[in-house]
């Protein structure tokens, strides 16, 4: 099985990848109209026309289907493949299962959401009978920040990171979001200030957390041999994993260790048939400043509970040995819920040449590193200007 | 208490029913796998290490140890706890974990070790839900 998915190696590409026109605070804009000009944006980008589409992916309960009637496509092929936000990074491995099979020709992955303003959204699966309203909810299970912080402490608890590691790796990400226009906050942050924000779910400080804003995000696919006829660099995808272990929380397998990650990612190098000193630059997903702490674990850039130390003294900033989250993650550049179309987009900018005073000199490889739900769901893709 | 609850109340699916219904009754009881001989939760129609139907109720300890925790300080506008509260995960002496609040203690992380004994004390929300808190073991009533 394993000489199978190395065959896959190479054989698409992301030949377009783009934002929607703004991000931040976007009261005048639905999801479906952040969805809509992401993919325009990326078509365009591609230099492919939008009647060349015929493989749809976005995230949620009708959520491919009505984007493409949104925007007058009709796809042959539909994935609305929902595993939180990693989902995109996913779907680029369903992508590319499909387009390797024959199923489509063009693959348009789109992610628009109103996260902050919350217009035009669609509405949530967990209704009163679901096992989270039944078991999780009445003890005060609010969002995202309480379930992380289950997770955060059991990893302080048992391999010592500190508070002051985490703040660390929020100040790099920080380091990075000063080199981007495009990012929401931008002034310069310090461990001291991470540490003295108010507190939200102990051990989270409310700056441990992503922003919450509006947006989208879309990348366009297809096969390699089609991709060198485009005018863009491709970027093409190398190796890619997917795990899920559970929805809720409170059935997380080893809460000092994401599972889910771990088999992601072993998955996604086995295909790509590269080390990880091949990676030039990394988008770890930051929800919370624990998620890349555990997620480097769990892909193997250092060992179980070593991830503290290794986010810290600025290794993960600009200059430092391992740049990481260059656009300035979820916690400083955007994070509309489900963050990883925007890791994606980054990666292949970064690897293209185009990021400008934030750029990786040189870089060829790159991965991307999702998170979907409370540490449930991973995707893992490695992608690169080369195919080893 | 009961008509002025703030929290989330839950609704019981057909495979949870008699988990609540023996809370109600202040009883701890999880399903219990004949063929795996283990408990298993939160509760489903078919075991999920063997996918076997042959389920029963069993009553369990009420004791077990603090896994992990969080001190929630940013919590839901109404819910009946102020914060900072507690939001727990139990692992029981049966072996499954459940998530809870931990009660009777101080939110100070200083004053909570993982591994710490726990016992069950239910706090009832309406006429038909009790929901089963935590407290430390041997803890004053």
């Amino acid at each position: 099985m394993s000489a199978d998915r190395r065959r896959l190696r190479g054989g698409v590409a992301i030949v377009g990848a783009a934002e929607s026109d703004e991000l931040g605070t976007l009261p005048n804009k639905s999801a479906f109209a952040l969805h809509a000009e992401a993919a325009r944006n990326a078509l365009a980008d591609a230099g492919i026309d939008k009647a060349d589409v015929d493989g749809v992916f976005c995230a949620g309960l009708w959520m491919a289907s009505e984007t493409a009637e949104y925007m007058g496509i009709t796809p042959r092929y539909i994935d609305g493949t929902q595993i939180g936000g990693c989902s995109f990074i996913a779907q680029v491995e369903h992508a590319m299962a499909a387009l390797e099979a024959g199923h489509c020709e063009v693959a348009l992955i789109t992610h628009g959401e109103s996260g902050r303003s919350r217009i035009g959204m669609p509405g949530t699966r967990f209704g009163p009978d679901s096992i989270r309203l039944q078991f999780e909810n009445p003890f005060g299970l609010y969002g995202p920040p309480t379930g992380y912080a289950l997770a955060a402490t059991a990893h302080m608890r048992t391999y010592g990171t500190t508070s002051e590691q985490l703040a660390e790796l929020a100040v790099s990400t920080r380091r990075w979001a000063e080199f981007n226009p495009r990012a929401k906050v931008r002034d310069p942050l310090t461990v001291e200030e991470v540490l003295a924000s108010r507190l939200i779910a102990w051990p989270l400080h409310l700056l441990d957390c992503c922003l919450v804003t509006d947006g989208g995000g879309a990348v366009v696919l297809t096969r390699s041999e089609r991709a060198k006829d485009l005018r863009s660099t491709p970027i093409y995808v190398l190796g890619t994993g997917e795990a899920s272990t559970h929805v809720y929380v409170s059935q997380m397998p080893d809460f000092a260790n994401w599972d889910a990650a771990r088999i992601a990612a072993a998955r996604a190098f086995e295909m790509a048939g590269v080390s990880r000193d091949d990676i030039d630059v990394a988008q770890f997903y930051d929800a919370f400043t624990i998620v890349p702490v555990m997620g480097l674990e769990a892909a193997g850039f250092c060992e179980p509970g070593a991830g503290g130390a290794f986010v810290s003294d600025g290794r993960t900033g600009p200059g430092g040995a391992f740049p990481m989250n260059t656009n300035g993650g979820g916690l400083s550049y955007t994070h509309t819920g489900m963050y990883g179309m925007f890791m994606l987009v980054e990666a292949v900018r970064q690897l293209r040449g185009e990021c400008g005073p934030r750029q990786v000199a040189g870089a060829k490889t790159a991965i991307c590193h999702g998170l979907g739900g409370m540490f449930s769901a991973s995707a893992t893709l490695i992608c690169g200007t080369e195919v080893p | 208490m009961a008509e002025d609850y703030a929290g989330p109340i839950p609704v019981p699916l057909p495979e949870t029913r008699p988990y609540w219904e023996a809370a109600r009754r202040h009883e701890l009881t999880l399903p219990f796998c004949n063929p795996c001989g283990a408990f298993f939760f939160y509760p489903r129609a078919l075991c999920p290490t063997c996918l076997s139907a042959d389920l029963e109720w069993r009553r369990v300890s009420g004791r077990g140890r603090l896994h992990t925790f969080t001190i929630v300080y940013r919590g839901p506008r109404t819910f009946p706890l102020a914060t900072p509260y507690v939001l727990a995960m139990v692992e029981l002496d049966e072996g499954p974990r459940l998530m809870t609040n931990l009660v009777e203690v101080d939110p100070d992380p200083a004053a909570l070790e993982l591994g710490m004994p726990v016992e069950v004390a239910f706090v009832d929300v309406n006429d038909e839900i009790g929901l089963p808190h935590f407290r430390p073991a041997g803890a004053s009533r």
